[in-house]
């Protein structure tokens, strides 16, 4: 017999609970609307502007305010130099690092657009599988892209490179270019670049059939010496993209006013609307459940049962295979072009890597902008808000493995507050 | 034995008992999701095995514990005569038990600090509400299990 995992045993344990849980609800719904709860409830409210104690803690997490400094990426000894970040915010928007020449970081990630392109699938050379996520706030997520198969922003800046729909490139490809036009920008960050001589235009680990024999043809010394120039373009990358964060929206000046008890002036007031469907946000509709923090993401992977894709053919099992490959990945924080130690990478030593959870779990997204970022998820399958707030009422069931929703049932009076209370985290990035 | 009811109201009796059985379900999932913790929970950080032969007390990084963010625990583990216990196998588990999901993480304990002491790395937990963490233990008083309740 095949012994169970102490997870799955668990897990056993939890849907036992959940079934004598069930009961206790029921018992406890029936007391409810006996009248019986209504004293306990009013108990543990102390007013004050009309929020409870556990809601004032709540809404203070949520206000940018509570975002602490940015922690050093121990994975890039360059993230805070600003000379690499000004090489990297010109390589970002450098369209020769391309395979047709059009095509730049800033091609999908737009700055205008909250560093998106507002489509449901990204177009670089070809379509993408996956929508574009916004860049403001990621250097404080330990997972990037939708399944998190990196673990840093310049490991992630290093897939689309290579990648035959976005970018279309190749490494030595990309240190050709680095030594004709950044040599100098370059060369004072990173140090001297390797000879590239009788290297070929187009060479690496690539889908591309010839360009995948040109770089087995190269000995292998030579190869570290260019994937380290690449993974220093990713690194340049990153030291820009870190910089792009969140400026306060109007919830966030409304949070720091109403809990220093102050007046609200124009840019810091919440209609009666707005505040009910905060109300609803971080209450019966359970949205801050895994929006949380001052950035609205708890940075971990759902299952929230996400039509597939019209588009897209191949089914996307989201996290389950992400994890695989954050934890074997060539520019991982564990890898030999990472710049951290071993007991830096705990994200990926301690990082779940396997079990039913991970099936089709996607990447929390931010919420801040998020009214200016339609069509949502991970394949831009649900056109608007009112769209998704319908999904998350309804809670369908998981086109495969299975769905956390359960249904909330939201009115359509509720929808329009929880929309118009998403519309006040909107505001400008910083970024420079 | 003949049936006391037609067959089409015998349909329509099934139909109205499985419409009568969703909605009970629909509704009591639906409540599930505003529940509050049961009351009784014990949230003390020192407790006793499930067969009794062990007590634990739990000790976070920095004594609070963090939303959101890796951090370590030490485990005091002692028999309940309050002899330390070194030489122990320990596997971590845990979740939240009204959400129906596990940890975020895969914590485990990395070394044997002396004392009954043992580190714990890799704890995070992900949402607000109440996390229950659960320790096997395998040493010298037999198997047993420590399970610990968090409110965050």
């Amino acid at each position: 017999m095949r012994p169970s995992s102490p997870r799955r045993s668990f897990f056993r344990t939890l849907t036992r609970f959940r079934r004598s849980a069930l009961f206790a609800v029921a018992v406890s719904a029936l007391a409810s609307l006996a009248g019986a709860t209504v004293v306990s409830v009013a108990a543990a409210r102390t007013p004050s502007r009309g929020w409870t104690t556990e809601q004032r803690t709540l809404l203070r997490s949520l206000s940018l305010s509570s975002l602490g400094p940015l922690a050093a990426d121990a994975s890039n000894k360059y993230a805070d130099d600003p000379r690499a970040a000004e090489l990297g915010r010109t390589l970002f928007f450098d369209t020769r690092l391309s395979g047709n020449g059009k095509v730049s970081c800033a091609t999908c990630h737009v700055p205008s657009q909250d560093f998106q392109d507002g489509r449901a699938l990204s177009f670089g050379m070809g379509t993408t599988g996956r929508r574009a996520m916004p860049v403001a706030g990621t250097a404080r997520s330990p997972w990037l892209f939708w399944d998190g198969r990196t673990d840093s922003q310049w490991a992630q800046a290093l897939g689309p490179l290579e990648s035959a729909v976005e970018h279309g490139g190749s490494r030595t490809q990309y240190a050709h270019e680095i030594a004709r036009h950044h040599r100098d920008a370059y060369e004072k960050v990173f140090g001297p670049l390797p000879s590239l001589a009788g290297l070929p235009a187009k060479a690496g680990p690539v889908a591309d059939t010839a360009w995948h024999a040109a770089w087995s043809r190269i000995p292998s010394a030579r190869q570290e010496e260019i994937t380290r120039v690449y993974a220093n373009i990713g690194k340049a990358i990153a030291a820009y993209e870190r910089r792009i964060e969140h400026a306060p929206s109007r919830f966030d000046r409304w949070v720091d006013a109403e809990l220093a008890g102050k007046p609200h002036t124009p840019e810091s007031t919440l209609s009666n609307d707005e505040q009910d469907g905060l109300r609803l946000f971080i209450g019966k509709a359970n949205c801050v459940n895994c929006h949380n923090g001052a950035l609205f993401t708890d940075n971990h992977f759902h299952n929230t049962g996400v039509p597939t894709s019209r588009v897209v053919e191949a089914p996307d099992s989201g996290r389950i295979a992400g994890v695989r490959k954050a934890v074997s990945g060539e520019f991982a924080c564990t890898s030999r072009y990472s710049d951290a130690k071993a007991d830096d990478c705990d994200e990926l030593r301690f990082a779940v890597t396997e079990g039913e959870e991970l099936v089709r779990a996607f990447r929390t997204p931010s919420l801040r902008n998020v009214a200016s970022r339609a069509p949502y998820m991970h394949a831009g399958q649900i056109a608007d808000l009112d769209a998704v707030l319908t999904h998350y009422s309804n809670a369908p069931r998981a086109p495969f493995g299975h769905s956390e929703l359960k249904p909330l049932r939201l009115s359509d009076t509720e929808k329009g507050q929880l929309i118009a209370f998403l519309r006040t985290l909107s505001g400008s990035l910083t970024h420079y | 034995m003949r049936s006391l009811f037609s067959a089409p109201a015998r349909s329509l009796a099934r139909i109205a008992a499985g419409l009568l059985t969703i909605v009970a379900a629909g509704s009591l999932t639906g409540c599930m999701l505003f529940a509050k913790p049961p009351r009784d929970l014990d949230y003390s950080r020192t407790r006793t095995s499930e067969a009794g032969h062990y007590r634990a007390t739990i000790h976070p990084q920095g004594d609070s514990i963090p939303q959101g963010r890796l951090h370590r625990w030490t485990l005091h583990l002692e028999t309940v005569t309050g002899t330390p216990v070194d030489s122990a196998t320990l596997l971590v588990d845990g979740g939240m038990p009204q959400h129906g999901h596990g940890l975020p993480t895969k914590p485990r304990v990395t070394r044997d600090l002396g004392n009954g002491d043992h580190l714990v790395e890799g704890m995070k937990f992900n949402m607000g509400g109440w996390w229950v963490v659960k320790f096997r233990v395998a040493a010298a008083e037999g198997r047993d299990s420590l399970v610990f309740n968090l409110k965050l």
